[in-house]
């Protein structure tokens, strides 16, 4: 069965979301968000999303405070977060390149990443441009840490990474990604060429599976329309609605 | 209470001064904001409640800001805040960078009139490195070791934002954006444009005045229809695409800018403004 990227990566990230009971997503994440709206239509009523700035699906009402607070009480069980550059300790940076504060390239800021990381249980990295200028071997900002000192109160981090090639899971013990699988039409090899740091890999790397027949069926109906809801660029793009 | 124009409206701020802004989505005054950059006030701090754009940009591309404290400067789907990012590679701004929660937890901090306010995150990161206001305490309630972020109270000079509603009693209707009311209840002085600007009391429509600011917090207000263009406002209109393009492309250069400047803002405007 014919299937598109956004797809796949919808798939992989919806597997990574099974079981979770409430997951928020950010602005502008459309493939994450479709992930979060594809496990809350399989769970049978047991998984709430919220989507930031979605007219239907941000059942927040205190400003926005309210989703930190959430988080801090550990209300929320899954969130997604990118970066500008990404390392292999799992840090994250959304500020720019080069030495701060006058940088080369300047990004928007580090917006919640420097609670959220820390406090939501899965937060999945994701980020669908895996070159050596993304996947770094030290970012030059640390917006939010991979993994924090014994003692620090951290009941949360990194739960993977999935990129346009591959898909990681994360060490918090080793602070480190270790390789689980690489999306059809892409090899071992194309990996380690666009990626800066050093990971962690099993002697034989699954192909990442492709999306379930009923769960691409689901995408492409009922799906598609609540999808459009925060995100119509991109529900048109992929599916024409 | 009730100013004639934008131009009374802002005329209490003055250079130095330090002034919140809400997010894209809240209702950034931008009309009330061109006459701000009109009086030639200079010098400003500006407090990101938690992030701001075209706003910020506006005043940063007319010279106008000495500090930029937020957790993200952006236009959204329309890219980079082109000023802003220029005047960090030219080191013209002081730059205050921080994360959403820390901005609103100082803030409220600000509206309990207490010094500070302990919170989560941030230990371990670059955000914290720079930032010489912030420091670590260890937890004095935990057992064992917890060390935690102390974050300095935020008082801003100013509040200023856009409103669907206000009353002629200086009353203004917030809607869903409750960080509008943190930022009049912990700023020394709010200014506030509104679409409209009725004679009934919202105080008194027990509807209304939940989502209502009460007039104690509010310093002053001028009307100013479609006071957010080319922004959008919740409920009232959607966000001109075409002249926020427009302002992308322009703004990359600053003689560009100065011709968005110039262009002013859309008739609809004008006809309020005179």
């Amino acid at each position: 069965m014919d299937y598109s990227s956004e797809e796949l990566l919808i798939c992989v990230i919806a597997r990574l979301l099974e079981g979770v009971e409430h997951i928020a997503v950010g602005v502008s994440s459309p493939i994450p968000g479709s992930a979060a709206l594809l496990q809350r239509s399989l769970s049978d009523g047991a998984t709430r999303v919220t989507v930031l700035n979605s007219r239907q699906l941000q059942a927040l009402n205190d400003g926005v405070t309210e989703l930190f607070d959430m988080a801090a009480q550990g209300r929320i069980g899954a969130f997604f977060l990118s970066g500008g550059q990404i390392d292999g300790s799992g840090n994250i940076n959304l500020v720019g390149v080069g030495d701060y504060p006058q940088m080369r390239v300047r990004w928007s800021g580090s917006f919640g990443s420097a609670l959220l990381y820390y406090l939501v249980p899965k937060v999945i990295l994701f980020r669908d441009e895996h070159t050596r200028r993304t996947m770094v071997e030290k970012v030059d900002f640390i917006s939010a840490p991979g993994t924090s000192a014994e003692g620090v109160h951290r009941p949360g981090g990194p739960h993977a990474l999935v990129t346009n090639l591959c898909a990681f899971s994360f060490d918090k013990e080793k602070a480190r990604f270790r390789l689980e699988s690489i999306h059809p039409g892409h090899s071992l090899e194309e990996v380690r060429d666009n990626t800066g740091f050093v990971f962690d890999c099993p002697d034989h790397v699954p192909k990442t599976p492709a999306p379930e027949p009923e769960r691409l069926a689901l995408l492409r109906g009922p799906l598609a329309a609540e999808v459009a809801d925060p995100y119509p660029k991109f529900a048109a793009r992929v599916w024409g609605v | 209470m009730i100013a004639e124009t934008l131009q009374e409206l802002v005329a209490p701020i003055e250079s130095g001064a330090s002034i919140a802004l809400p997010p894209t989505r809240s209702g950034p005054a931008i009309a009330a904001t061109r006459a701000l950059i009109e009086t030639g006030a200079k010098d400003l701090h500006l407090i990101a409640i938690p992030t701001s754009g075209l706003q910020a940009d506006l005043l940063i591309g007319a010279g106008r800001v000495a500090t930029m404290e937020s957790a993200g400067v952006t236009l959204d789907e329309f890219g980079q805040a082109p000023r802003f990012v220029d005047a960090v590679k030219q080191g013209t701004l002081k730059l205050k960078d921080t994360t959403c929660p820390a901005l609103v937890s100082a803030l409220q901090a600000g509206e309990k009139g207490i010094p500070f306010i302990p919170m989560r995150g941030l230990i371990g990161s670059d955000l914290l490195k720079h930032r010489e206001d912030y420091q670590v305490i260890d937890n004095p309630f935990a057992r064992s070791g917890d060390p935690i972020v102390v974050l300095p109270a935020i008082v801003p000079d100013f509040a200023l934002f856009h409103a669907p509603l206000a009353d002629r009693h200086g009353n203004v209707w917030i809607g869903k954006a409750r960080e509008l009311m943190t930022m009049a209840h912990a700023a020394r002085h709010t200014l506030v444009s509104a679409e409209e600007i009725v004679d009934e009391d919202l105080m008194a429509d027990p509807l209304r005045s939940p989502a209502t600011i009460p007039a104690h917090y509010v310093t002053k207000i001028a009307q100013a229809e479609r006071g957010c263009w080319p922004l959008g406002l919740a409920g009232c209109y959607d966000l001109d695409a075409e002249a926020m393009s427009a302002y992308a492309r322009m703004a990359r250069t600053a003689e560009g800018f100065a011709q968005f400047l110039e262009d002013g803002p859309e008739p609809a405007q004008q006809v309020a403004a005179e």
